[in-house]
């Protein structure tokens, strides 16, 4: 991504690029676990939709279809909310890296 | 029509408030600004202003209830002093990094320890890299001159930086001068409408004001909020000429005062200069080629300017009120010697504290410092580059 120099930004640190927080793949600070969607436990509630703070949950007309590890950061919150007993999302082990990916 | 009033200094500025009625003012009172917030909220409650006047908990609070309501879109100002400033320490960063035109009045005060009341610069010197411009007055009608600018050069599309236009508590803000208070109208002309470049109430527009930097692009931010200030002196100027033009008074960024033929000068800022003018009145009428030069602007400093005028000098004597323990002296004598650097013809400079927590200085000291200055020219030796002034040793 290229990063504007000083005279490019607005004054005042002003932010005109709303919802550019797209380009900030917090799946980068992700390290030690990941969580894994199991899709035959899951009931298609939605509570890892709702409660991801990073909008991590991939979603697909009224079903839940996976994590998009672009923005997870591996917080763990949709595994404790997944409600089944059998629950549909784990974390995992992640093998511990800094993931170099470029911004979409 | 202009009317003679006789105003002290605190008293001006709420009358500069009133006739500017800007959208928001919030503040809390502190001696010696005290009287600035209790005419202001009369005014409101007298129905004489119309903006909102907020009285907060604290001035921490009161700057970022004026950051809040600039960053709506409103002509915002504050007014404090001493603790009250530093209280504030860390909001006025962020005025300043958000390009925000706040204009705020200060009441010249010294800090604790030892609690003293009583005026000097240490408060506003101590926010002097904290991206505000700073203005000083030395009496009466310039802290009302200055504060009526303030609004122009801050509110600039060129500039959009906060201003503090500094008067000396008591010496200034507590004492009575008769001064000239411009026409209502021609005041609000003269001030203009304002016009704010990314208000947060425009709800046509979508943004985020403060984000989180990190490496990546806080440094090109800081730089960008640097061009405001750097962009400010023909600004100031165009500024202080305007209002000369319109209202009799120019300014600019220091008055030169008897330097035509001077040999030695002294420079010192705010009130002691009125009393720096008498005691050079009194020299040259014996005889001694002695000037004055009295910095108004002190944020962006006019080092090339000023460093032209003082460069032909044999000696000149910086006078701070204010002290910068551990530095190679006070803040007016570091800018202005660093300022000189550069020329291979100039003066014999020394620095002397005064007036710390308000300890008066008089017409003989400064006879004293120039009798000092005549030693210096005469010998082309200085033995002390750094004192003190009426101290008891």
């Amino acid at each position: 991504m290229k990063k504007e120099n000083w005279k490019e930004l607005t004054i005042g640190t002003i932010n005109l690029d709303a919802g550019n927080s797209v380009k900030n793949l917090t799946g980068t600070w992700r390290s030690g676990k990941k969580p894994e969607f199991i899709e035959g436990n899951c009931i298609h509630c939605f509570f890892c939709w709702l409660y991801c703070p990073h909008f991590a949950i991939l979603v697909e007309g009224d079903k839940v279809k996976g994590i998009n590890y672009d923005y997870c950061t591996g917080c763990g919150i949709c595994s404790v909310e997944c409600p089944p007993k059998e629950k549909a999302i784990v974390m995992v082990k992640e093998e511990i890296k800094l993931i170099e990916r470029s911004a979409k | 029509m202009s009317t003679q009033k006789i105003l002290n200094g605190n008293q001006t500025i709420a009358e500069a408030v009133r006739q500017i009625d800007p959208d928001v003012m919030a503040a809390y009172p502190i001696t010696p600004s005290t009287a600035i917030v209790e005419t202001i909220a009369k005014f409101k409650a007298d129905g004489l202003i119309s903006g909102e006047f907020v009285c907060p908990e604290s001035e921490h609070s009161a700057m970022s209830v004026c950051i809040g309501a600039a960053s709506a879109g409103g002509r915002v100002m504050t007014a404090t002093a001493s603790q009250g400033l530093a209280l504030m320490w860390e909001m006025l960063y962020i005025a300043a990094g958000l390009r925000l035109p706040i204009i705020a009045a200060i009441a010249n005060r010294s800090l604790s320890a030892p609690i003293n009341i009583h005026g000097d610069h240490s408060d506003t010197m101590g926010a002097r890299d904290s991206g505000w411009i700073q203005i000083y007055s030395e009496g009466c009608q310039e802290a009302y001159d200055n504060f009526l600018q303030a609004f122009r050069i801050a509110e600039h599309l060129d500039v959009r930086t906060p201003v503090l236009v500094g008067l000396d508590g008591f010496i200034i803000s507590h004492s009575m001068e008769v001064i000239t208070v411009e026409d209502d109208d021609e005041v609000k002309k003269f001030v203009g409408e304002y016009k704010p470049v990314y208000p947060l109430l425009d709800t046509s527009r979508k943004m985020t004001v403060g984000p989180i930097d990190f490496t990546d692009y806080y440094f090109e931010h800081k730089r960008n909020q640097i061009e405001g200030i750097e962009n400010s002196p023909p600004v100031i100027e165009a500024v202080g000429k305007e209002f000369g033009q319109k209202f009799g008074r120019e300014y600019g960024f220091f008055e030169e005062y008897r330097m035509d033929d001077a040999e030695i000068c002294i420079v010192v800022m705010s009130s002691a200069a009125g009393t720096c003018k008498d005691a050079i009145d009194e020299m040259r009428s014996e005889g001694k080629r002695i000037g004055l030069v009295k910095p108004r602007v002190f944020r962006p400093f006019p080092h090339h300017k000023i460093a032209d005028v003082l460069k032909k000098q044999k000696a000149v004597a910086v006078l701070d009120r204010s002290s910068s323990p551990g530095a190679f002296g006070a803040p007016l004598f570091t800018e202005i010697r660093s300022a000189l650097y550069d020329y291979t013809e100039r003066p014999k400079i020394v620095n002397y504290v005064y007036g710390l927590g308000g300890r008066d200085i008089k017409v003989e000291h400064f006879k004293e410092v120039a009798l000092k200055l005549e030693k210096i020219a005469d010998t082309g030796k200085v033995e002390e580059i750094y004192g003190y002034i009426n101290l008891r040793e």
